[in-house]
């Protein structure tokens, strides 16, 4: 198998951190890739460097040393406005706290990412086409009522189907989910797991990360990350 | 458009931000309304000083005068550009009022009215004579005496609005008026030559010139009588400076340029002349620079002002940077999922900077329309105050020589302040939304941090 035929593909990443006078390594050397339509998940101790990992695959992070290749692209090449196209078009993030903006409402929070990519007469162009890509979104994810809510007035299911419902409206190759049920009762956390199921079975390839086996279990691979280095896949 | 979104919403959900526009709201109608009266005071002085001394004057300090001035008051006139010409003596005067001992000295110009009405705005300075400048020295009781035409705060005391009481006909008035008369040489002229230098006036008029130094010392007599008085008549005529006036549509450097070209030529032709030393001593100036002194003294109280205003400038700035920091710092999650969502550093620094432009433009909107309403009625706040109160006006009128508080708005002052109030909150947000551009997603994104 060459580079081309992985989505995304990991190799010798290294990333430490600075705490107080030492230096603590996290990532010691992981490889990992990950095809098209793959569920993987990432699971490991808290402080394995799980998190540390999904930022450097979405490129929210550089690693201090080895390459992230992007359906075969060196990520480490790309200039700063590539690396924000990047995350704005090939790659969704939900976050365990979903991370929405607290002053838009649901819809708007959904078609933020287009509405980031385009300018003020780009937007002005699309933006009908966007509002109702974003409504279908909801309505999938069962918020279609929901539309016209802020953040606050929403329970914490609710609001983490709406930052997978913003992950997803630019339609990314890769959907990077971390600790997506980490802050959700078991049932809640089941409904988000049987959407990401829904969302695989269509052809998404999602890299999830979590500390709970049981939640790694409903992906179709999981990474075990011990000790900054992948032990078992 | 998501900057726009966002600036707007943050500007709306975020109590801390009122404050910010508040402050810039009452920077911009202090700035406003102190400029707006400020300028307009200087304006007025100005247009005062601009009145009293016509366009250009050709003239020196000296009381000694100089001669030849007839032959260059005729070369001014026959120019076209030329409006009027006045030949002007002026020098100082002990007064005496009639029947008193005591006496004042004063400082007296002596005119052709007619001629200086032309030249200078001193026609529409008088009450009486206003109509008919040409008889301004014939007292309307008597035009047969010779009249004098006084300062009008010598004359006359304002009330607490500033308004003068005149009488519908002046009653009789005289004053024994005493110069100096100085030879050419700049000598006291000695007694039992001949010259009288002592002579009695009646009142005929006042003038208002709306300059507090002018109209509190000033007496004018007839240019002939003047001239006897300081001596400047025989044997050869003198006077001290010449007013002009120039047309409509000559610019006045330009003016006074040419009036100084042809003042060189003069003296060239007049160099071989006696008395031609003293043309030595001519200057031509324009207005500006011959009222400088006066003028000078208010338009420096003007760019104190100014300077003080830009202090109050550095404390808007430091205000916004401190709210926008504030706001920045409550902001970092936002700023991490912008960016975890491709936005770039730059525009993630445009979002707050547009926050802040916000800020400065909504606070300027309302210090804008603050400042309007409350200078259209500036002068019945301060009518208000008085009668209500008792209140001291803000400027008296027994003092400062303005009839109203001025409150023409001057929107190029305007336009500068919104600008200054707009920049100064951009500048007090740079260093706060340059750090929000330098944050790093994760750091912000963090459980930490949350």
């Amino acid at each position: 198998m060459n580079n081309g035929d992985f989505i995304l593909k990991a190799e010798g990443i290294y990333k430490s951190y600075r705490m107080g006078a030492t230096d603590v390594e996290v990532l010691k050397g992981v490889d990992l890739c990950v095809k098209k339509s793959d569920y993987v998940a990432i699971v490991g101790a808290s402080g394995s460097g799980k998190s540390t990992l999904l930022h450097i695959l979405g490129a929210l992070d550089r690693p201090d040393k080895g390459v992230v290749a992007f359906t075969g692209r060196d990520l480490s090449r790309y200039g700063s406005g590539e690396l924000n196209r990047f995350r704005n078009k090939m790659v969704g993030f939900v976050f365990q706290f979903y991370h929405l903006l607290d002053e838009l409402n649901v819809l708007e929070n959904v078609f933020l990412p287009t509405m980031v990519s385009k300018g003020i007469f780009g937007w002005f162009s699309c933006r009908r086409r966007a509002e109702k890509r974003a409504g279908e979104l909801l309505e999938q994810l069962g918020l279609g009522e929901r539309a016209n809510h802020k953040p606050y007035q929403l329970s914490g299911g609710e609001r983490q189907r709406v930052a997978i419902g913003r992950a997803l409206m630019n339609e990314p190759s890769v959907l990077l989910a971390d600790e997506p049920t980490g802050n959700l009762d078991s049932a809640t956390g089941n409904g988000i797991l049987k959407v990401f199921e829904e969302l695989n079975q269509a052809g998404q390839t999602i890299v999830m990360v979590s500390h709970d086996e049981r939640v790694a279990q409903r992906a179709g691979r999981i990474v075990t990350l011990t000790d900054g280095k992948i032990r078992r896949t | 458009m998501y900057k726009i979104i966002l600036a707007i919403r943050y500007l709306l959900k975020r109590r801390i931000a009122y404050f910010a526009v508040f402050a810039v709201a009452l920077c911009v109608f202090i700035a406003f309304v102190v400029m707006t009266v400020m300028t307009g005071l200087v304006r007025d002085f100005r247009q005062k000083n601009h009145r009293f001394a016509g366009d250009c004057v050709v003239g020196t300090e000296s009381l000694v005068g100089f001669t030849h001035y007839e032959d260059f008051v005729e070369i001014l006139e026959q120019q076209d550009f030329v409006e009027g010409v006045s030949a002007v003596i002026k020098s100082y005067a002990l007064v005496t009022p009639d029947g008193m001992e005591d006496n004042y000295g004063l400082e007296m110009m002596g005119i052709d009215p007619a001629m200086h009405s032309i030249a200078t705005g001193f026609g529409r300075s008088l009450h009486h004579r206003k109509d008919d400048v040409a008889k301004a020295f014939a007292p309307v009781y008597d035009p047969n005496l010779p009249g004098f035409i006084v300062g009008i705060d010598r004359w006359l005391m304002r009330d607490s609005e500033g308004k003068y009481t005149y009488r519908s006909r002046p009653s009789i008035a005289s004053l024994m008026v005493t110069c100096f008369p100085l030879t050419a040489k700049g000598a006291l002229a000695k007694v039992g030559a001949g010259l009288v230098n002592t002579k009695t006036f009646y009142f005929s008029d006042t003038s208002h010139s709306g300059l507090a130094r002018v109209d509190s010392s000033m007496i004018y007599l007839s240019f002939d009588q003047a001239q006897m008085l300081c001596g400047m008549g025989e044997p050869v005529k003198r006077t001290n400076a010449i007013h002009i006036s120039f047309k409509p549509d000559v610019k006045l450097e330009a003016g006074c340029g040419r009036v100084a070209s042809l003042w060189r030529s003069f003296k060239q032709e007049k160099a071989d002349q006696k008395y031609a030393d003293l043309l030595e001593k001519v200057t031509v100036q324009s207005w500006k620079n011959s009222r400088r002194v006066f003028i000078a003294a208010m338009e420096k109280e003007q760019t104190m002002m100014t300077a003080m205003f830009v202090l109050v400038g550095i404390t808007t700035v430091f205000i916004v940077f401190v709210v926008s920091y504030m706001i920045i710092s409550h902001k970092s999650k936002d700023i991490g999922i912008l960016k975890s969502i491709g936005v770039s550093n730059a525009n993630v620094m445009l979002l707050f900077l547009g926050f802040s432009f916000l800020v400065g433009f909504l606070g300027s909107v309302i210090g804008t329309v603050g400042g309007w309403r409350f200078l259209v009625h500036i002068n019945g706040i301060e009518k208000w105050l008085y009668d209500k109160f008792d209140y001291q006006p803000l400027w008296d009128r027994t003092i400062f020589a303005i009839d109203e508080i001025p409150n023409t708005i001057d929107y190029k002052v305007l336009g500068i302040i919104i600008l200054l109030a707009i920049a100064a909150c951009l500048a007090g947000a740079l260093l706060p939304c340059r750090q929000a551009a330098k944050q790093k997603p994760i750091e912000t994104l963090q459980v930490s941090q949350l």
